[in-house]
């Protein structure tokens, strides 16, 4: 076995280093009816590189990827030019290979990294601060939730209609069962966002209202204005970012005035692979910093006075404060971090600008080309690189029919929202700079030839 | 141990004016040990390591009130800059690609490089988790043969590969518990924790919305199972066990264990944590279990990347199964790997207590642990758990006479070997042995985990250790240990060759600097 180090001839020394008989009576604490006494039947022995590789490469053979086809899903996940050098960085051994850092003199490296991590996060998003990332965007706003429910001491969230349904149910799985009340606007299918619900949901007892931006349909809501209103009442804004790549654009929800920004890492660095690994993002007001969940990275000095960073605040941590802490989170989302924070220094701000609207103007062509197609409709009136259209039946079939001609179109709406039959027909349509106008073309003609087949 | 040099040639230099301590540096590098600025103190505005192709076009009119004035404050470095700052600080890094890592409870064991090519083939990387099924039935089916494999090594019922590291598994194991217990009409509001469990385990009960009662542990390292068994009761939901547990020892008394809780209407939860002990070994399922995570990123080799990201697919018994979240794959009838998610699961799933994350959890990382566990096999993944449990061992017995070893009394240890500081000269802890070992080129263990022992030193080699490579390790902890029981005062500054010095925590936490700021 390829990897394992020990012969016969040390494991018989070693054992009579110890003195035992065999490896088997090493294990003389397990009741001898729950020991096994061979390996498991019916499992296959070990297996050449060559064999693993040729069963997996199978596999992988049986999948449409990005690459090979016209690619327009988004949804929260989105496909973006990694630059070679992000990869070959991060199989570095002393990166790939290392953990946690808890032994600062020797995990400088990693530490470094998670600092300039946190700043290029807390820049990105208009914080002050921001932590050294949470599992992914889904997961980052339950505990953002959490959060606000323990600096505002109130039990109620009020959820635009607008926020990933994903994100909605990952945060009513856990609110079942923590006691929090979450008032879930429906989404609806108007050219605008829901600012307006949103802002006559927040009452006295509300501890933060959660806004996605831009939302999931792609519209833009006015994180401004929903700030005010929230923080008028004792309330904190929480916006959710899905494609930070938006933000090269937009301006920062920091800056509009959200106390609280989470989101989706992935777009930058880290690749689609099929949902996971993500990276989640964090960050808030300082004031905050004491209830924010996850590891933080912090300068200091060593003992000759060089400056070096640690972990720190851990009496947040559940390593520390055990069923106190503001969170159970402990391994997180280190590499992708590395590869998220590898590829911002790479852009800079002005690249990250010109990237965004390189991403804004191939949905801006793809939306004009669409709209070209007779029983397409565009809802939005405003978008970055992902917009909504309406279909004239259910948008699943035609998911279907798309990938049917080789074209992954869009993320249809009934998918995502398996029980709200007045969305069904409409197609989540993203872009990017990897879209060319073949790609357009190939859609739009895909697409015309199923609706002139398949009669409303 | 230096290079060999056995004829003892020296080549002939003048007499060494600074033999006794090296002179200073202008740059403040030394050689090969390259200090390194921050990325704000080496980029400029303006600057940009990727060509990105114009698009023509305009910005859509009506995002003009939300279009930011300038461009994010973060500099920008081209990709000579970019691949020389993150090699010099890759190299201030300690990985087990350069020696033993022995973290106890961490399993820092070799990882494979195949795994890390076929995670990257296009039809695993290049994949959208929204993509119509038929177009990615070969991950359903990737996916499936990891349920499959976990299933078998464990004897359990059905396994939820969505969580997204272990303490996101423990929690889907406590919601899948509470979802059973609420649907008996039975909702009850203690989880029993040993005070020798990880900090997460109490964590997550509190996350789920339970409270958190310690159960003591034994002068033999066990859980007191009189205590256990008394705290039993209709108010209890579930038992939360590590095993093997966190002093390294396996829990013998486990089935009766789990045959209380289950008498007084309780689940029991296994933190999964040290399953490299026993894979291939011990089925969980045989013990009684009802819900274990399993690391992937420990058992399974998937690399812990500098923390993370890690993988915590939960293994259930028939009578979780029905609670597991979405989405799942299930093979139906005909063995074909088919996907669960909102829009079939009232049919399939109607239990199921929803979603933990947005998709279908770290593919990345059931692609390499699949092909670590096909490369291993049974027979393999048995002489892993062997192996492990062996060099744990060899360590124990080769240091109990210069450390104190609070349980080798109680027989052989599984895959990590507990040491405390007790017999330390005065003001000597075992911080200092950990820093010492930095110095001898080591990681240094876990140190003051599990609580139950003072001082705390988890050992834990893995199995990818050799024989030579333990002893050179043994041999420098038993000089630590040597010097630390006669107080050596060089042991109280080290790391004395590390890249840094001790760093002042303390100063950290008491004014955080969380983000770099322009000075």
């Amino acid at each position: 076995m390829r990897y394992l180090p020990l012969t016969g001839d040390d494991r018989r020394a070693m054992l009579a280093a110890i003195g035992a008989p065999s490896i088997e009576a090493l294990f003389c604490d397990v009741p001898a009816d729950c020991l096994l006494d061979a390996p498991i039947a019916g499992l296959p022995g070990h297996a050449s590189e060559m064999a693993v590789e040729r069963h997996l490469a199978g596999l992988a053979a049986r999948n449409l990827t990005a690459g090979a086809a016209p690619f327009f899903l988004g949804a929260g996940a989105y496909r973006h030019h990694i630059p070679a050098s992000v990869d070959h960085l991060i199989q570095r051994g002393e990166f790939l290979t290392a953990y946690t850092p808890y032994q600062p003199e020797i995990a400088q490296g990693t530490l470094q990294v998670l600092f300039e991590f946190q700043t290029q996060v807390a820049r990105l998003y208009g914080t002050d601060v921001a932590n050294a990332s949470m599992y992914d965007g889904s997961t980052a706003c339950w505990e953002a939730i959490a959060m606000a429910g323990r600096i505002t001491r109130r039990k109620r969230a009020v959820l635009s209609g607008g926020l990933h349904p994903h994100y909605t149910a990952v945060a009513q799985s856990m609110a079942r069962f923590t006691g929090d009340e979450l008032h879930a606007l429906a989404p609806a299918l108007v050219a605008a966002p829901d600012d307006d619900a949103v802002i006559a949901a927040i009452d006295g007892e509300t501890a933060c209202v959660i806004v996605q931006y831009p939302d999931v349909l792609g519209r833009i809501p006015d994180l401004a204005r929903i700030a005010a209103a929230a923080q008028a009442t004792g309330a904190l804004l929480v916006a959710v970012v899905t494609e930070p790549v938006a933000l090269g654009l937009l301006e920062s929800p920091g800056a509009l005035g959200a106390d609280i920004v989470v989101g989706e890492g992935q777009a930058l660095g880290v690749g689609l692979q099929f949902g996971g690994p993500y990276l989640g993002l964090f960050g808030c007001r300082e004031k905050f910093l004491r209830q924010m969940p996850g590891r933080l990275c912090g300068e200091t000095v060593d003992a000759e006075g060089r400056r070096g960073f640690v972990l720190t605040l851990s009496t947040r941590e559940q390593h520390i404060r055990r069923e106190k802490a503001t969170s159970n989170i402990c391994t997180n989302s280190g590499l992708c971090a590395l590869a998220f924070s590898i590829h911002m220094s790479l852009l800079g701000g002005e690249g990250l600008a010109r990237l965004a609207e390189a991403n804004h103007l191939r949905a801006r062509q793809t939306a004009a080309a669409l709209a070209e197609l007779p029983g397409v409709t565009i809802l939005n009136e405003s978008y970055f690189n992902e917009f909504t259209i309406l279909l004239e039946s259910d948008s699943r079939g035609i998911v279907r029919a798309l990938a049917d001609r080789g074209v992954l179109g869009g993320v249809s709406l009934g998918r995502l929202y398996a029980d709200a039959h007045g969305l069904s027909n409409a197609l989540l349509v993203a872009a990017s700079e990897m879209t060319s106008e073949e790609d357009i073309t190939a859609l739009c003609k895909a697409l015309g030839e199923i609706l002139t087949q398949v009669p409303a | 141990m230096n290079a060999p040099n056995r004829a003892g040639w020296r080549p002939e230099i003048a007499a060494d004016p600074c033999e006794d301590r090296a002179p200073p540096t202008a740059s403040g590098n030394r050689a090969l040990a390259l200090e390194e600025p921050l990325i704000f103190e080496l980029g400029a505005a303006g600057k940009c390591g990727l060509d990105v192709e114009p698009v023509p076009g305009e910005v859509l009119p009506a995002l003009a009130k939300f279009r930011r004035r300038a461009p994010v404050a973060l500099p920008g470095l081209t990709e000579p800059e970019v691949m020389r700052h993150y090699t010099r600080l890759s190299r201030q890094n300690y990985a087990i690609d350069l020696g033993p890592f022995p973290l106890g409870s961490c399993t820092m064991k070799h990882n494979p490089r195949l795994d890390e090519k076929l995670a990257r083939l296009a039809g695993f990387a290049d994949i959208h988790p929204l993509q119509p099924r038929q177009s990615v039935e070969g991950a359903f089916e990737a996916i499936a043969q990891l349920a499959d494999w976990l299933l078998a090594l464990t004897g359990m019922a059905s396994v939820a590969l969505s969580p997204k590291a272990g303490a996101h598994g423990e929690l889907c194991g406590l919601l899948c518990i509470r979802a059973a217990l609420e649907a008996r009409g039975d909702p009850r509001a203690v989880i029993l924790v040993p005070e020798s469990a990880h900090g997460t385990n109490p964590a997550t009960a509190a996350f789920a919305g339970y409270r958190v009662e310690n159960i003591p542990a034994t002068a033999a390292g066990r859980v007191d199972l009189a205590a256990l068994t008394a705290r039993l009761g209709p108010d209890v939901a579930a038992v939360m066990i590590t095993n093997p547990n966190t002093c390294g020892l396996f829990e013998p008394d486990m089935k009766t264990i789990s045959q209380a809780a289950h008498a007084a209407g309780a689940f029991v939860y296994c933190d999964g944590a040290n399953f490299n002990a026993i894979v291939g070994r011990v089925r969980p399922g045989d013990l009684g279990v009802d819900a274990m995570h399993i690391n992937l990123h420990k058992t399974f080799s998937t690399p812990h990347g500098g923390g993370g990201p890690g993988s915590g697919p939960v293994v259930l018994s028939a009578a979780l199964a029905p609670f597991a979240p979405l989405p799942l794959v299930r093979r139906d009838a005909a063995g074909h790997a088919t996907l669960i998610e909102e829009e079939d699961a009232a049919d399939t799933a109607p239990d199921s207590f929803g979603r933990m994350t947005a998709f279908h959890g770290q593919m990345g990382m059931f692609t390499r642990a699949l092909a670590y566990i096909l490369s291993h096999g049974a027979d393999g993944l048995r002489a892993v758990s062997g192996d492990a449990v062996l060099n744990a061992n060899y360590v124990l017995r080769a240091l109990e006479d210069v450390l104190d070893a609070p349980f080798a009394g109680s027989g052989p240890c599984m895959h990590e070997a507990l040491f405390s500081d007790a017999g330390m000269a005065e003001g000597f802890s075992t911080l200092d042995i950990a820093k010492g070992l930095i110095d001898e080129g080591y990681h240094p263990m876990t140190v003051y985990f599990p609580l139950v022992v003072h001082g705390a030193m988890l050992v834990e080699p893995t199995e990818t250790e050799s024989r030579a490579g333990l002893d050179g390790f043994i041999a420098s902890l038993r000089s630590l240990a040597e010097r630390g029981r006669a107080g050596d005062p060089a042991l109280k500054t080290a790391p004395h060759y590390a890249p840094r010095r001790r760093l002042d925590e303390t100063l950290a936490a008491r004014k955080p600097v969380l983000v770099w700021k322009e000075r």
